[in-house]
């Protein structure tokens, strides 16, 4: 049962990790589906993960530190939607200031707020979110093979991994059988088409990035407070990026994009354990390689060597309206 | 017709930007319960008060001189390279390899050499991004996000499995040899009889990135390489009418703006640590993003955009050693300065030209 334990272990920690993922790469595709190219998901996500945990720490209730979190995620949403709605500037540049604004500001905070080297207190009890029994996990463990999966694996998890897992289905839901999807769509595709039918390219866009924003939200407050006990310092290490690189690889379908985050955090959990694969596969793989595959796989498919990875094609423009 | 007079663009505009981006800053200081007043005494007394700030505050220029041409030459292209900070990290290793494996005689051969291999290892780096774009249509700033990654690994490979001595702990090359290293600016404004500080890491690569801002502007503006590159900016489709070829072009950009980047690490390998260190960059290569936006990608706005930064950046050490203000202060700066020169360009831009038209109007009823 040695082998079973250890997959468990490792499908364990790949479910946890992909967690942040994919709720970042839904809430890019969001915002990239309606026409807003955002490269500001790290920085969002960072900005939520000290919000998050700070207001936990101060509160000692998760649920408000998350309400701050998504809060502070959100104004640097409505930030990049002025900037690329209204100002029509350029989109990548405010993501890119975005990413530094948040990696800036929340060592700055945290420094002025906690005086701990830029993090938070660690956080207890309430203070973060805890694991969730599912129902007869404990009793059903002894059944060979299905217990552990189901006790090990499937229950267990904070409800932040449930919630991402449900976006999925909700998030194609959304896209496919709702008039707001639709037009989200469309405004992504063909602008024009959406204004002569009288419907509000400007209002559709700031909503799109708003779910962004709270997805987004979501997915640091899960950093800080559900995958971790606290904010440290710059934690979405790269994080918001691998989303986005998850979004280009799952070609901005909400389903694919379950998979190529599931695959992403994967290779996170893999990385974390060299030695399982080094007893099992017997050959030792380099850690670094592992880092940065996600990377050279997103090349890969952007090069269209797999399949082409077409994005939204009114993606990055501005709308202006015709006079 | 023009809608706001070109001195206005040229230097108004950046000029409102960066003062609203220092206010934000002043705002951002006060709320940490700091005093913004104190704290600019503190940098401009920690970064110009002494030649060793002075030395500090030019090495940081020298680095940011470069990062910043190679933005704007892709800028001027319509190309957004934000690979830069991956391009320097590999012209680095390019540098590494050259002054290591190769026994110079003298310095400035080393130079000579170790500016080419970095050149052209930066320019490998930016060349692959470009052909994606040029021949696949794969988005060059995701593609460019993605080989700074990528870069990242490689080099933290090759740092800790190959070009480690097997001695060290260190995720680092050994020590360059003595005759790699390059002179100081106090070595070099002794014979004139200024004492420059002796510590300060600012050296003769200074020179080159001044040379390579002349470069760049003869290039861009005197060159028929430069107007192609231009034109192909202004409109990829009416230049490739004029018979000029977009693949050809992106990837030429692209291996001028990526071997500038990799000129960076010139500074800060051979010039500084003389061995090659895990992140040796420290995102210069972004703040090339908010210097070629500050300065319009014009060379002489490069320069002078960087002086800015190589201030801030010293001036944001002092701030953290001396006051409770940590150094990130310098990135909010940064993203601001990004923000407002970059992003929210029109929303700076529109009131001027709503006064300028104002202006016009009433010059018209007289």
């Amino acid at each position: 049962m040695d082998v079973l334990n250890d997959f468990i272990t490792v499908l364990n920690s790949t479910l946890r990790l992909s967690t942040p993922l994919l709720l970042a790469c839904l809430a890019g595709l969001f915002s990239e589906r309606a026409g807003i190219f955002d490269i500001g998901l790290e920085g969002k996500m960072l900005c939520a993960a000290f919000f998050s945990a700070a207001v936990a720490a101060i509160t000692g209730s998760v649920w408000i530190g998350m309400a701050a979190g998504i809060a502070s995620s959100l104004a640097l949403s409505a930030l990049h939607g002025v900037a690329s709605i209204t100002f029509r500037g350029n989109q990548l540049i405010s993501g890119v200031a975005i990413n530094f604004l948040a990696a800036g500001m929340t060592v700055l905070i945290a420094q002025s707020w906690f005086k701990q080297g830029g993090r938070t207190p660690s956080l207890k009890g309430n203070g973060r979110f805890n694991p969730v029994e599912l129902p007869v996990a404990e009793s059903l463990k002894d059944i060979p093979v299905f217990g552990p999966i189901y006790q090990g694996l499937i229950s267990g998890h904070t409800i932040l991994v449930y919630v991402a897992l449900l976006m999925v289905p909700l998030t194609w839901w959304i896209l496919y059988r709702t008039r707001f999807g639709l037009r989200l769509r469309a405004v992504g595709e063909a602008p024009e088409a959406v204004d002569t039918a009288g419907v509000s390219v400007i209002k559709l866009r700031f909503a799109a990035v708003g779910i962004c924003g709270v997805l987004c939200g979501i997915a640091g407050a899960y950093l800080s407070t559900g995958l971790q006990a606290g904010f440290v310092k710059d934690m979405t290490a790269g994080r918001g990026y691998i989303a986005l690189a998850a979004l280009i690889f799952a070609k901005w379908r909400p389903g694919y994009a379950l998979i190529s985050c599931l695959l992403f955090g994967f290779l996170q959990a893999i990385a974390l354990r060299p030695d399982l694969i080094e007893r099992y596969l017997s050959f030792k793989v380099q850690i670094q390689l592992l880092d940065v595959l996600p990377y050279i796989l997103t090349v890969i498919i952007l090069a269209g060597f797999v399949g082409k990875a077409t994005p939204p094609r009114a993606g990055g423009e501005p709308y202006v309206k015709e006079q | 017709m023009q809608k706001i007079p070109q001195w206005a663009d040229v230097v108004l505009v950046p000029l409102i930007s960066l003062l609203l981006a220092a206010i934000i800053s002043a705002l951002v200081i006060l709320a940490i319960g700091q005093d913004p007043v104190e704290a600019v005494k503190l940098m401009v007394i920690g970064a110009l008060g002494s030649t060793y700030g002075w030395g500090y505050t030019l090495y940081y220029t020298t680095n940011f001189i470069f990062t910043g041409l190679a933005v704007s030459v892709a800028f001027h292209a319509k190309l957004f390279n934000i690979g830069g900070e991956g391009q320097a990290m590999i012209g680095g290793l390019g540098v590494a390899i050259a002054a290591l494996y190769i026994p110079w005689p003298h310095w400035s051969i080393a130079l000579l050499a170790c500016t080419c291999f970095a050149a052209i290892f930066g320019a490998l780096w930016g060349y692959l991004p470009a052909i994606l774009q040029a021949k696949r249509g794969s988005h060059i700033v995701i593609t460019t996000i993605m080989f700074n990654f990528i870069a990242a690994g490689l080099l933290n490979y090759v740092l800790v499995n190959v070009m480690r001595p097997p001695t060290s702990m260190d995720p680092a090359t050994a020590s360059f040899p003595p005759a790699t290293h390059l002179p100081t600016l106090h070595d070099l404004l002794l014979p004139l009889g200024i004492n420059f500080s002796r510590t300060a890491p600012a050296n003769i690569t200074l020179l080159i990135a001044l040379l390579a801002a002349v470069f760049v502007w003869l290039l861009i503006w005197r060159t028929r390489l430069g107007y192609s590159i231009r034109s192909f900016g202004q409109s990829g489709s009416a230049a490739q009418y004029a018979g000029i070829n977009p693949v050809r072009i992106t990837i030429i950009t692209m291996l001028i703006s990526g071997g500038l980047a990799g000129m960076m690490s010139i500074n800060t390998t051979m010039g500084e640590a003389e061995r090659l260190i895990l992140n040796a960059p420290e995102g210069a290569g972004f703040i090339g993003i908010a210097v070629a936006l500050m300065g319009r990608s014009h060379p002489l706005g490069v320069v002078l955009a960087s002086l800015l930064f190589g201030f801030l950046y010293q001036g944001g050490a002092e701030l953290a050693m001396w006051m409770a203000i940590p150094r990130e202060l310098i990135v909010v700066i940064q993203a601001l300065v990004i923000l407002f020169t970059g992003a929210l360009d029109n929303m700076v831009r529109m009131p001027i030209e709503a006064f300028f038209a104002a202006l016009r109007k009433s010059g018209d009823a007289k």
